[in-house]
């Protein structure tokens, strides 16, 4: 008994002692800061200037020696696991590296260099707070960050940022990645400089996907061709809603599944040079739609991922579609259609949930979602298996055919997807439709030139977030909700200005 | 010459050291500094990072700016009033039923009358919830409360997205279960301190469990009471996992324009990567207004100690 009152008596007073830790979680803000603080640079430190050339080698750039520990590891920022998967499934057959496997098929080991990856919830800025704290003060440190991966949204603040290895210097070639789309080069390229930064293996044109059943119900047919015509501008769009609820499904499932389409049709970026918001008309345009859908009950009032939202991928979850980049097929829907999951014995077939019941069309507009960026870190020390990597996923033909055949991803490599389509590709997903078709004219269109700002994550996020106050009626005017995000996003970032 | 005592005091302070060195490099320092920093001009640009490779880091040096940040948090227009509005009302909406049904439990407890069985695994049921972690319980509320879920079908709409009061409700019931045990036992301690012979004489005076509660009870576990309120009230000034778990730190329902679950710690954590002075004047205030809070109750307690004593003495 006496003993036990020790233990207890014990660990009370562990716990408050850890209690008293996390009482200063408050100040971390400014032990941060003094990380910036003490990463002042010496210009030219590097030691392998190319003279031939008036520019740096990133790759000849080195700070703080780093330790054995992080010379025999791979340390990979993201914040999912989609990059991992595709890496442990692909990578291996267009690799000369020696790979070891644990018995989940992931990749453990690379040339005997052990592979990390951080994982950092991607919302409310989390991953980026984190990555940028990481990569701050990699000079500094003698762990190493040796590759990172970004989204279009926040792009530009690691292509612009000094952070990230120049592709050419990691022996890259314009040859390597001459099948690439353009758009897919524009987003991680240094606007100071020019230097391309980041590269991605999958193109990310959107469709719209719509359940086959309902539209065999409603419109009378599920042919692509018929449904286009019945989207095929907001219009249209909008009338085909209004038939549809009164079947009593909804046309989409949210307030934001429209956002991208408009969004990505912006004609400027959320943020200009000099730091000002701006708020595009097509936004105020999709502000109008949404709200207009939500009071007439196009919509099923969810938001994105949440759980009613995916509910409504189900073959009977009375909505009739969804809009999709190519991950979404893959990653999203395709899981959230099936009856039995994959991970409960469930098999990719017909007959299982809506599996084969899904269609892809072009929509109204034309627009992009999301896609993943590969960044090697500036002095990484693992640099050549950082530049395998990134040559493999993103640059072979091979493995990028077979990732649009495993994954129904749209590969970032042209001569690939043309391989397939003339190959007669058909996906079983998509009861034997070749959407790859529809992928590269959406893609063609895609053009992003002056449309991308570092702070498009965070303007995304708390501008839906405000309006959907709009949208369900708590907050009656646009103004007020405009107001309301205008104080959420100068929260987090104080050194915008606003012009409304 | 021998001396004729050992002197152990000084162990005593021995012993402190490490308390005392933890608590100023964990807690005393960052304080201070956050008083320092509430005075500055200091803000990041979270959509540029430097490495310091090419291009000289620019360091970001924060300004003297006096009252600046403070002046901001007052300027019309701001969040700021409207936060402690809701902190205020989610902490009441947990607190009064908390405080209610824990007197009850713990009178019923400790009531040797009433011969409860299997107190034991009651108090520990009852001490549960507090053992769950506030993140996991907010994110059970948020599926019961969002389409699908339970009270989304009991209620027809979204109570924590559709109805300000009807979310702050949710808050304040996710405060109650999580705190309502700790409380009980708390309280039953308090009572438990009370001397039972008071108890048995005033039920030979034949004076009914009423009379026993608001006359014996009540009156000797005040101290306990209002530390209970003052130790909940400064918990509920830094009222900030549940709702912002429920809200993804947007504080929504957003009504006309005004967010109506933001607490003042939400705002503090918003700015605090970006803005650190405004963060730290908000800390500041907050520590101010626990700082106000707790000395009005310390005082008005003492006075009423006093006053008694004061009656004793004419009566005595």
């Amino acid at each position: 008994m006496a003993n036990l009152k020790k233990v207890l008596a014990g660990s009370l007073s562990l716990c408050m002692a850890a209690s008293m830790m996390t009482a200063c979680g408050d100040d971390s803000s400014s032990s941060t800061a003094d990380a910036k603080k003490s990463t002042t640079s010496k210009a030219g430190d590097g030691t392998g200037i190319n003279k031939s050339e008036d520019r740096t080698n990133t790759a000849d750039l080195h700070g703080a020696d780093s330790s054995d520990e992080s010379k025999n590891t791979l340390t990979i920022y993201c914040w999912n696991t989609e990059f991992k998967s595709r890496l442990d499934k692909y990578y291996p057959q267009g690799t000369s590296k020696t790979l070891e496997t644990d018995a989940d098929g992931s990749i453990t080991s690379i040339d005997g260099v052990a592979v990390n990856w951080v994982q950092i919830e991607n919302e409310g800025n989390a991953y980026q707070t984190k990555l940028d704290e990481a990569l701050a003060g990699q000079k500094d440190s003698a762990d190493k960050v040796d590759m990172f991966l970004m989204e279009a949204d926040y792009a530009l603040k690691y292509a612009n940022g000094d952070v990230a290895l120049s592709v050419q210097d990691l022996g890259i070639t314009e040859d390597d990645m001459a099948e690439m789309y353009q758009y897919t080069k524009d987003v991680a390229t240094d606007t100071a400089t020019g230097e391309l930064k980041g590269l991605s293996w999958q193109a990310t044109p959107g469709l719209y996907l719509y359940n086959a059943d309902y539209a065999e119900q409603v419109l009378g047919s599920s042919d692509p061709a018929t449904v286009q015509e019945a989207v095929k501008d907001w219009d249209a769009f909008t009338d085909t809603a209004a038939k549809m609820k009164d079947a009593g499904i909804f046309m989409v499932s949210g307030f934001d599944d429209t956002y991208r389409c408009y969004s990505n049709n912006m004609s400027a970026p959320w943020v200009d040079a000099d730091g000002k918001v701006t708020v595009d008309p097509q936004l105020k345009e999709w502000v109008d739609k949404t709200k207009e859908y939500t009071d007439a009950g196009y919509n099923n009032k969810t938001s994105l991922w949440d759980e009613a939202w995916a509910a409504g991928m189900k073959i009977d979850g009375k909505v009739f579609g969804y809009f999709f980049s190519t991950w979404g097929i893959p990653f999203t829907l395709l899981p959230n259609t099936l009856d039995t999951a994959v991970d409960d014995g469930g098999v990719e077939e017909e007959g299982n949930g809506g599996y084969g019941h899904w269609r892809a069309t072009e929509g109204p507009q034309a627009y992009y979602w999301g896609g993943t960026w590969i960044c090697g870190a500036i002095d990484s020390d693992n640099q050549d298996i950082v530049a395998d990597i990134m040559r493999v996923m993103t640059c072979n033909k091979d493995v990028a055919k077979a990732i649009t055949e495993g994954e129904q991803d749209y590969t970032n490599n042209k001569a690939a997807i043309k391989e397939l389509i003339d190959g007669g590709y058909t996906n079983p997903f998509l009861g034997g439709q070749d959407h790859l078709e529809l992928l590269t004219a959406a893609a063609d269109k895609i053009d992003l030139s002056n449309k991308l700002s570092a702070y498009d994550q965070g303007c995304n996020e708390k501008f839906q977030g405000a309006m959907k106050d709009y949208f369900l009626g708590n907050t009656s005017s646009y103004e007020d909700a405009l107001a309301a995000f205008k104080t959420s996003l100068s929260e987090l970032y104080p050194t915008l200005t606003y012009d409304f | 010459m021998k001396r004729k005592s050992v002197s152990y005091a000084k162990w005593g302070y021995i012993f402190l050291i490490p308390f005392f060195a933890v608590y100023c490099v964990f807690s005393l320092y960052p304080l201070i500094q956050t008083f320092y920093y509430s005075f500055m001009d200091y803000q990041l640009d979270k959509g540029a990072i430097g490495g310091g490779w090419t291009r000289e880091v620019v360091e970001v040096v924060p300004e003297w700016c006096g009252f600046g940040n403070y002046s901001e948090i007052f300027k019309s227009g701001s969040d700021f009033f409207q936060t402690i509005w809701n902190t205020i009302s989610m902490w009441l909406i947990g607190f009064i039923p908390q405080i209610l049904v824990s007197l009850i439990l713990a009178v019923w407890f400790t009531d040797l009358n009433l011969k409860l069985k299997a107190q034991g695994f009651f108090k520990t049921v009852i001490y549960l919830p507090n053992v769950i972690m506030a993140s996991a319980i907010a994110f059970l509320f948020y599926n019961l409360c969002s389409k699908g879920g339970a009270l989304y079908d009991i209620f027809g709409f979204d109570v924590l997205a559709e109805n300000a009061w009807s979310a702050r409700s949710v808050v304040g019931f996710i405060n109650f279960i999580l705190w309502y045990g700790n409380t009980t036992i708390l309280l039953m301690a308090a009572i438990m301190g009370v001397d039972p012979s008071l108890y048995e004489s005033a039920q030979i005076d034949g004076a009914t469990s009423t009379d026993i509660f608001w006359k014996i009870t009540m009156p000797l576990i005040r101290p306990i009471l209002s530390f209970v309120l003052i130790t909940s009230l400064i918990g509920g000034l830094q009222m900030y996992d549940v709702p912002s778990l429920l809200t993804n730190d947007l504080g929504n329902p957003i009504v006309e324009g005004k967010p109506t679950l933001k607490t003042i710690v939400m705002i503090i954590q918003t700015n605090k990567d970006g803005n650190i002075g405004k963060a730290s004047a908000l800390s500041v205030l907050i520590f101010i207004f626990t700082l106000i809070i707790g000395l009005a109750m310390m005082l008005t307690s003492e006075d009423n100690d006093k006053k008694k004593k004061k009656k004793k003495k004419v009566r005595g």
